[in-house]
Formats: structure tokens, C-alpha cells, sequence
């Protein structure tokens, strides 16, 4: 088994496609397609928050105190394009203030006087562009509606029945977390990009080099060699695993993170308990992966499996993306979600909690020993040694 | 010394028979030929008997142990060079050699020794070092070879041995197998080339349609067949000439 086990990692060591796939492409792909994305994000945040807002207004001359207002805010007011809808549409403006000719009339009357706002909702990006424009007219009109309940002797605070504000518990850390939402999917796919290759070509490159016959009449029985190549494979994960959090480690020092008032907790000492909690994917993964190649004609037909085993990680990534959640305790005993779990919880900064990760190492492993068991077994199966025939 | 009782097996749920009775007898310091044409069941017979396929029924002795009951045994004392022979290109021929001779438990100072002696018989020197990746067939087939004798075993079985091989080749090739007879080992090949089994065998099994044909030495099947070359021999024992001209 051991003598399978140096021979295989010998063999793929000196293949460069797997030094490429698996010790260089594996481990950085996630943390710099992660980093750069991160990055872009918060600095676009940010700089969405602080340039100064343009806003073309329609008919300004119409509410001279409230363009002097919006100037006063920082507001540069723009000369409305000739076609508003069109432009807006066309996507040449956000977003365009109009006053309309009535408002003069309504605002002396003490009637609510009408704006409108013309944007396009669908439009992710103007999402911050209408919500400051919102905030100044909300301000702007909370600042009237006082003076007048003050010219006519009201408190103004009789209209504000309510005070309400916000204690926000959440940490640095915390909100590092949720900026960290799908760190675990890029730490999960590590495994599976790293024992993806080697599953193929101990498995399925093995039969089709026509070398798989030969090495079974050697005398060991059949699970023997088929745990050398698992655990082989799983070495290579593992090793992916391993690189992969140490450029996330890395990859973290380079986000903008100081500007966003939040602390990623990626250091090494969380590394190593992702680590722990991961491996038992690791040979999750691999006997995953192995099942599968061996079953395959052909390594082509192999390698089309692969690719859609690479969604299997996704799944739980996904959905906790799309439905956070608070973690309970049956998460930590479904394998891929527990780890997808865990990590956010350790990347929060929260307290370990050992239960959880006893539950999650046990239930991975546990399923990983049944599909190792039923790799070992493979290879019983005449079909499986013969190809040609 | 290999004895076989009256082997069957059937594929697809028995509906395609491979090998339907074969019987016969290979001993030590002797070469014993299966003959016969492509698909009459040589492969089978051989894989049943390196313990890859299991007989649906019949009996088999290999130096008296049970393939079936004790197949590590068995693999320990056979060296086979199966039809494939397919090496790892990215480990050298001395390192593909080596990794069956650990994966037969042998310490690295035998492997060391029996690959210098291999290469020696087979004139390996020159390639023994180099990665296998461009291999010549002749090369390929003697690193399985030397991969498949690595643990000096007495038993050597080899399914079509010479296949894709060249004249000089095939000529060392047949001088070697000699070597191993005249060391009294059991040496069992498949082929399918009647020059073969003339130039190199002492006994001759005739395999068609999954059932021994005929069994003896050369001179024995001709004066079965009363035929006076072996080529009409066989195509009388067999009872047609299919699957000669293959």
C-alpha cells in the first residue's frame, strides 16, 4: 500500500500538468480571483460613498432654496440633458432630478410639492447614487417641515412620536465575515481542484496506459492498491489544501480592509483550524473522485465527470450565500455544508466551539471511510480492469 | 508446473462462452505453447489462471497451490507479462522495474541485484536509465518482462509475447524464453504464430472455441493428424483454417 502510495505521488510529481493544476493553479486561483474581487468591490464602494455627486436637475429654477440646499451638501448640480428619459435609459445618467413648473405653486400653498426622480431601479450600480439623493431631499425636508411647525409655534418633536436607533453589535471581525461569505467555497474547491488530477490518472490513466492488468497480478490484494492511490490522491489534496490557505493568508494582507472599518480573521492560526476542519474533505473528495475516474472508459470521459463534481462544493456554498443563516447543530453533520459553516464562524473571530467541529470532522470522515470502502472494492469488478474487452 | 482441470468461463451472464473446457498441463523445464486463433480463448485461460478472472468451474494447480483459494500465493510464485504492457512513462525502466519488485516485498539490495542481472541477459543497459516515454516496442516488452521476472519467480506465463516485436527482437526474445526453460522454470506462452510454436515449444496445446484441440509435442500432433507440416496439423485439429490468417 505505502510502496503504491510513494510510487503514485513519485509518478505525478514529475508530471508538470499536475505541479501546474494542482501545487500552483489549485492554490492561487481562489485567493487572487477572491482578493482582486474583494478588493474591486470595497473600492468601488468607497468611492461611490465619497466622490461628489453630480446630479443633473430639471427645471432648478423652479426651487431656487432647494438647489441652494443641495449645493450646500456638496451636490454639484448639473444642466439637465435635452432627452432625461433617454439619457437615463441610454445609461448616460444615474440618476436626474426633475421639478416640475407646479412646485412653486404647491410649496406657497403648503401643499406637499412634487419631484420626481428619474433613474432605471434595475441598474445595480445606481442603487447608492438614488439612495443619496433620497437622503439630502428626506433632509432637506425634514428641515422645512420644522421651520414651519416652529413658525407655528408646534414643538417639532410632537411629530416624531418615535426615536429610534440602531445599536450595531457586529464587530470589525463580524463584518470582515460577511464580506468573507464565500471564502469557504474557494477553500472547499482547493480540495477538489488538487485531488482532481491525480484521481484521474492513477484511476483511469492507469487503465488506459494499459498498466492497471500488469500491477494487480502483483501480490497484494486489491484494496491495498487501490488505498495507496486514495491515499496518494488525498496527499495531493491536502497539499493543495495547505498552499491554497497559506495564499489566503497572503491574499488577505493586500485588501483594503482598513478602509472599510472591518478585520478579515484569516491568520495563520485560523489557517491551521480550516486545515483541520477541511482534511477530512480532502479524502472525501478524493475517494469522490476516484469512485468516478475509475468507472470511466477513458480519461477524457473521466475528466468530463470532474467537471461537474466541482459544483458538489458549490452547493452548500451557494446556498448560504443566498439564505444566511444562523448555524445549528444539524449543519455541522451534513459534510461540505459543516465545513462551509465552521469556516465563516471562525472567520467571524467567533469562539470555537468544539462540539461543532468534533460533529463535523466525525460525519465527514465517516462518510469519506464508506466511499473509500466502496473504492476498495472497485477494483473486484473484472469490468473495471479490462477496457478492451 | 501448472495443471488444469476442465476450466470454463462464460461472459455476460453466460450468454458468451470464452473458454468451454480446457484441460491440459505445462511442466517445469519445459516451454508449452497455447495455440490457437484469435479468440479461442488463450487470454481467458491465462488471466484464470494469474487470478484476474475466476472460473465459473473446473480446477486449477499452480506448483499445487489453489489460484482461487490462495491468489497472493499464487501471484507470488508466477511471473506474467499480460497482453498489457503498458509502463509509466515518467518513471524510468529501472524505476518501473523496482516498483514491482517492492510491491513483491523484495528489499531494495535483491531489486538492485536482479535488475543488474535482467538487464545483463536482456541487454538493457543502454535505456535502463532513461525515462520510458518513447520506448521502442522491443524496449517496452523488455522492461515487462524484466518487471514481471523481478522476483525470480519459477512460473512464467506470457500472453503473445512476441506481438509487435521485430525479427531480432523476437530472435533474443525466443533465446532468453530458452534460458529460462534450461533453468527449470515452467514457461507458458500464448500466441496465435505457428513459427512460434515450432521454433520455441516442446509441448503444444491447440485451443479453439474455448476447448483444447489437441495436446502433445510437435511430433505427436503430426502423427495425430498424419498431416507432414504443422500448419496442415493444425488447421485439421482445429477443423478450419479461421482466424490463422490473423
Amino acid at each position: 500500500m505505502i510502496q503504491v502510495f510513494f510510487k503514485e505521488v513519485l509518478d505525478n510529481l514529475r508530471d508538470r500538468r499536475v505541479i501546474v493544476s494542482t501545487l500552483i493553479l489549485g492554490p492561487l486561483l481562489g485567493p487572487v480571483i477572491f482578493a482582486v474581487m474583494i478588493s474591486f468591490m470595497t473600492r468601488q464602494a468607497t468611492e461611490r460613498m465619497e466622490a461628489a455627486l453630480e446630479l443633473p436637475v430639471i427645471g432648478a429654477e423652479h426651487a431656487a432654496s432647494l438647489t441652494g440646499f443641495l449645493e450646500r451638501e456638496g451636490v454639484i448640480i448639473k444642466d439637465p440633458p435635452s432627452d432625461p428619459e433617454g439619457a437615463v435609459r441610454r445609461e448616460e445618467e444615474e440618476i436626474i432630478l426633475r421639478i416640475p413648473p407646479e412646485f412653486g405653486d404647491a410649496w406657497t400653498a403648503g401643499r406637499p410639492a412634487p419631484l420626481e426622480l428619474i433613474a432605471d431601479q434595475s441598474l445595480r450600480y445606481t442603487g447608492a447614487s438614488i439612495a443619496r439623493v433620497r437622503g439630502y431631499l428626506n433632509a432637506y425636508s425634514a428641515q422645512i417641515s420644522q421651520n414651519r411647525l416652529q413658525l407655528r409655534g408646534v414643538h417639532p418633536d410632537l411629530t416624531r412620536p418615535l426615536q429610534i436607533s440602531v445599536v450595531d453589535l457586529s464587530t470589525p471581525e463580524s463584518r470582515g465575515g460577511m464580506l468573507l461569505a464565500f471564502l469557504p467555497y474557494f477553500i472547499m474547491i482547493t480540495v477538489f481542484m488538487g485531488s482532481m488530477h491525480m484521481a484521474t490518472d492513477t484511476t483511469a490513466g492507469e487503465r488506459e496506459r494499459k498498466s492497471l492488468e500488469p500491477l494487480l497480478i502483483n501480490p497484494l490484494p486489491r484494496w491495498q492498491i487501490m488505498a495507496g492511490k486514495l491515499l496518494a490522491t488525498t496527499f495531493f489534496a491536502l497539499l493543495t489544501l495547505a498552499l491554497g490557505l497559506v495564499a489566503f493568508v497572503y491574499a488577505m494582507s493586500f485588501l483594503p480592509t482598513a478602509d472599510m472599518d472591518m478585520t478579515l480573521n484569516l491568520d495563520f492560526r485560523v489557517a491551521a483550524w480550516a486545515f483541520v476542519l477541511v482534511a477530512p474533505a480532502a479524502l472525501l473528495a478524493a475517494a469522490l473522485l476516484i469512485i468516478l475516474a475509475s468507472f470511466a472508459k477513458s480519461y477524457r470521459e473521466a475528466q468530463s465527470y470532474m467537471g461537474m463534481v466541482i459544483l458538489i462544493p458549490m452547493i452548500p456554498s451557494f446556498w448560504i450565500m443566498i439564505d444566511p443563516t444562523r448555524t445549528e447543530t444539524w449543519m455541522t453533520l451534513v459534510p461540505l455544508l459543516s465545513q462551509n459553516v465552521l469556516i465563516l464562524e471562525l472567520v467571524r473571530g467567533e469562539p470555537l466551539n468544539a462540539g461543532w467541529m468534533l460533529l463535523s470532522i466525525a460525519s465527514t470522515t465517516a462518510l469519506a471511510l464508506v466511499l473509500a470502502a466502496i473504492a476498495g472494492t472497485l477494483y473486484n469488478r473484472p469490468k473495471l480492469i479490462f477496457t478492451s474487452d | 508446473m501448472i495443471e488444469a482441470t476442465r476450466l470454463r468461463k462464460t461472459f455476460d451472464k453466460g450468454r458468451v462462452v470464452a473458454v468451454d473446457e480446457v484441460s491440459f498441463r505445462a511442466p517445469d523445464g519445459q516451454i508449452t505453447g497455447l495455440l490457437g486463433p484469435n479468440g479461442a480463448g488463450k487470454t481467458t485461460t491465462l488471466r484464470m489462471l494469474y487470478t484476474l478472472l475466476k472460473p465459473d468451474a473446473g480446477s486449477m494447480r499452480i506448483d499445487g497451490i489453489d489460484p482461487e483459494a490462495e491468489p497472493l500465493q499464487v501471484k507470488r510464485a508466477l511471473g506474467v507479462v499480460p497482453d498489457s504492457r503498458g509502463l509509466y512513462d515518467r518513471l524510468s525502466a529501472r524505476e518501473n522495474i523496482a516498483y514491482y519488485g517492492r510491491l513483491q516485498g523484495l528489499d531494495k539490495a535483491t531489486i538492485a541485484r536482479r535488475i543488474d542481472y535482467l538487464a545483463g541477459v536482456m541487454d538493457m543497459h543502454e535505456f535502463i536509465d532513461r525515462r520510458t516515454t518513447g520506448f521502442s516496442q522491443g524496449q517496452r516488452v523488455k522492461v515487462a518482462i524484466a518487471r514481471a521476472l523481478i522476483h525470480d519467480p519459477r512460473t512464467v506465463l506470457l500472453d503473445e509475447p512476441t506481438n509487435g516485436l521485430d525479427v531480432m527482437t523476437t530472435r533474443a526474445l525466443r533465446g532468453f524464453l530458452r534460458q529460462l526453460k534450461t533453468e527449470g522454470r515452467c514457461v507458458v506462452l500464448s500466441t496465435h504464430i505457428m513459427q512460434e510454436v515450432a521454433a520455441l515449444c516442446d509441448r503444444i496445446v491447440i485451443i479453439a472455441r474455448g476447448r483444447v484441440a489437441a495436446e502433445g509435442t510437435a511430433a505427436e500432433l503430426l502423427r495425430r493428424s498424419g498431416r507432414d507440416n504443422l500448419e496442415d496439423a493444425f488447421v485439421h485439429l482445429i477443423g478450419s483454417d479461421e482466424g490463422l490468417l490473423a
